[in-house]
């Protein structure tokens, strides 16, 4: 019968209402979203959103859920805008609560954390690459479970970091959590480590050793996820061990 | 290395459209290249969407797995290049 339930998980179009916008920097804005049919979500999936304009043109983008794997008929997506966006700049800075957004899903079935999973997680993300890993991290406090993460979070200053407090707080409650930032850019005052990409130094210093297998979920630009893969494999990590979640340079995700 | 761009995204960013065709998740179900005859989920293919559809290679020799083109009635798929689908049912 497990088939006949994939079958009836067919995607459809939903409508949700906004329910509340929040800044998460300057550029990026967490949008929650009351979905009455939501069937639920895994961490990691994502949603496609659709806008139409009046004259029936529609433009359709790709954003990762933020938000827990939970039963609540809520999600929430955060949304960094993008200057030559077509959508990202309406998400980011048009919406208002009580709006209705068109949107599909959840979506995607591969690059998903589960809370029965128990073994050592890392997490790797580039810039806004951080929203799918951040469900995983929220899941994973919601589920209670005790499976150790590390985060390596690349950023190019700390003004655009997302949900620094909250990590702040999930790390400082619970020693399996742990988080490394490497900005690109510019760093906080007195960083010990200076501005620049990550290196095999810093895998090497802050990743799960190989010997214990860790499962990896890599999301960020291509370039970045491209990079990182390249760091962890030469680092003796095995490549069925990778999970990558790439988004296009020009993208709005797409 | 790569004679392609390196513009492309994960088989993932295809789930959404693939989902209109599909009653199950394509994107964790394994593939098999026809070309070279690696199986892998179709989430690890290279997938390229800035034509005017979509088109996945193979992530090791870069055989075209799939195409997906919209027409304002129709969507034309072609398959040619897996030589099966395997999807987990549990």
């Amino acid at each position: 019968m497990e088939g006949a339930t994939l079958l009836r998980r067919r995607v459809v179009w939903r409508v949700g209402t906004v329910v509340a916008l929040r800044d998460e920097t300057p550029r990026a804005k967490t949008i929650t979203l009351d979905i009455p049919d939501w069937p639920g979500h895994l961490s990691g999936q994502h949603v496609d959103v659709r806008l139409t304009a009046p004259d029936g043109y529609s433009a359709v983008r790709s954003y990762s859920v933020a938000s827990a794997a939970n039963d609540e008929k809520r999600v929430e997506l955060t949304v960094e805008r993008l200057p030559d966006g077509e959508v990202s700049p309406y998400l980011t800075q048009e919406l208002r609560v009580g709006d209705l957004l068109e949107l599909r899903g959840p979506i995607g079935g591969w690059f998903v954390w589960r809370a029965q999973q128990t073994e050592p997680i890392q997490l790797v993300a580039g810039g806004s690459g951080i929203v799918p890993l951040m469900s995983m991290i929220r899941s994973r406090a919601t589920a209670r479970s005790a499976a150790p993460f590390r985060l390596l979070y690349s950023v190019r200053e700390p003004e655009a970091v997302f949900y620094r407090d909250e990590l702040q707080a999930l790390s400082a409650q619970d020693p399996s959590v742990s988080i490394t930032y490497a900005y690109t850019r510019a760093t906080p005052k007195n960083w010990s480590r200076p501005a620049g990409r990550i290196d095999a130094a810093l895998i090497a210093e802050t990743v799960w050793p190989a010997n214990v297998s860790p499962t990896c979920y890599l999301c960020g630009p291509t370039s970045f996820v491209e990079t990182a893969t390249g760091l962890l494999l030469a680092a003796g990590i095995g490549g069925d061990m990778i999970k990558t979640e790439r988004f296009g340079p020009t993208g709005d995700r797409k | 290395m790569s004679s392609y761009s390196d513009d492309y995204l994960d088989g993932n960013a295809a789930a959404g459209e693939l989902s209109n065709l599909f009653a199950v998740d394509i994107t964790a179900a394994e593939g098999l290249c026809s070309h070279c005859g690696t199986a892998r989920p179709f989430a690890q293919a290279h997938l390229y969407m800035d034509g005017p559809g979509l088109v996945a290679r193979c992530a090791d020799c870069e055989n075209v797995l799939l195409r997906l083109v919209k027409t304002r009635q129709r969507v034309l798929l072609d398959l040619r290049g897996m030589a099966y689908l395997s999807v987990n049912l549990t």
